[in-house]
């Protein structure tokens, strides 16, 4: 197979669903819908994720982001972002489900709201119940290789572990936990917070994840459309170089011009 | 208002009074919402999209409406 051929068929699959694209990107922490919307169309992403609130009762003429983020075009992945137990998780899913009418979403549930670093009780336990009910759910874990096996078994259709916290910006803090979780997992892995600019993003797809989950990067950034364009190019860049296998490490120099026929 | 023709209930945990006899496609419509962007939880219990014209609101429901918003 010629690298011209691996990029166009180089698609990757969550619970039957085939994308090309293998950045997701949030939809929260933007100035505008208007700037959101550009960032989303400059990343590729063909996967959002979205959260469920209440509807504003008491102004219901209030711009929405289906207005501006077409869910017939972008997959809308609806999380659970800021539940702290299974029952509040599984109960927004709930509505998530009716809301959208699709099973598959994402699960995280949080543990503490200083590091945002997920309950993995709760989190199985979650996932049971919802793959009982049909779901197909993506979750955010823990970087733990076991942790993750364990979740798979449960059904998870998608690993989804931390690179660093939430929000943070702080890169790929744990290559080597997260290459053995690439390693094992029978589904895609993909690195779900964590990642501050487009190295870290290239360093996760070099690892072999098959995608960037990633929201406070783009929308925090200065001009956020450009930083998805980066970000866009930076998964890109980090897929190929992963699947063109990178040069060994050598302790010492080795010179890229022959030494024969030195004048 | 003529307090036997309305009912107390519960929206997004607001109290509020309604008219009896709505349905929850009906008080969509009186609030200003499309029922086609919504999803409502009545007394912790989904309720299907496809019975918001049936389901009368009744007096102490607890109703949640909710819809995507952003989010990472």
């Amino acid at each position: 197979m010629t690298a011209q051929q691996d990029i166009k068929a180089d698609n990757w699959t969550v619970a039957g669903r085939t994308f090309t694209s293998r950045l997701i990107v949030g939809t929260g922490k933007y100035k505008s819908l208007q700037e959101n919307a550009a960032a989303v169309e400059a990343s590729g992403a063909e996967i959002v994720t979205v959260a469920v609130r209440r509807v504003n009762i008491s102004d219901p003429s209030q711009p929405r982001l289906t207005d501006f983020i077409d869910p017939n075009k972008v997959t809308y992945l609806p999380n659970t972002a800021g539940c702290f137990t299974a029952e509040e998780a599984i109960r927004t899913l709930r509505l998530a489900r009716e809301a959208g009418g699709w099973n598959l979403v994402k699960l995280e549930v949080l543990g503490e709201a200083k590091t945002l670093y997920p309950d993995m009780r709760e989190t199985l336990r979650a996932t049971e119940v919802l793959v009982k009910e049909g779901f197909e759910p993506m979750v955010y874990c823990v970087d733990d290789p076991i942790a993750t096996k364990q979740l798979e078994d449960a059904g998870a259709v998608a690993i989804m572990p931390l690179g660093a916290p939430i929000g943070s910006g702080l890169g790929i803090q744990n290559r080597v936990t997260i290459r053995l979780i690439v390693e094992g997992a029978s589904v895609p892995v993909l690195v779900d917070a964590g990642v501050g600019t487009a190295s870290d993003a290239a360093q996760a797809m070099e690892l072999g994840c098959d995608g960037v989950l990633m929201n406070t990067a783009i929308a925090e950034s200065k001009d956020p459309v450009l930083m998805a364009r980066a970000m866009k190019a930076a998964v890109e860049a980090g897929r190929l170089a992963y699947l063109a296998g990178r040069m060994q490490k050598r302790r010492y120099a080795d010179p890229s011009s022959p030494l024969a026929g030195l004048i | 208002m003529a307090l036997k023709e309305s009912i107390a209930i519960h929206v997004n945990g607001d109290l509020r009074h309604v008219t009896v006899g709505l349905t929850l496609a009906e008080m969509l419509h009186e609030l200003g919402l499309d029922a086609r962007r919504v999803a409502i939880e009545r007394n912790l219990e989904i309720v299907p999209r496809g019975t918001f014209s049936e389901v009368l609101v009744e007096e102490g429901d607890r109703l949640e409406i909710v819809h995507f918003v952003g989010g990472g």
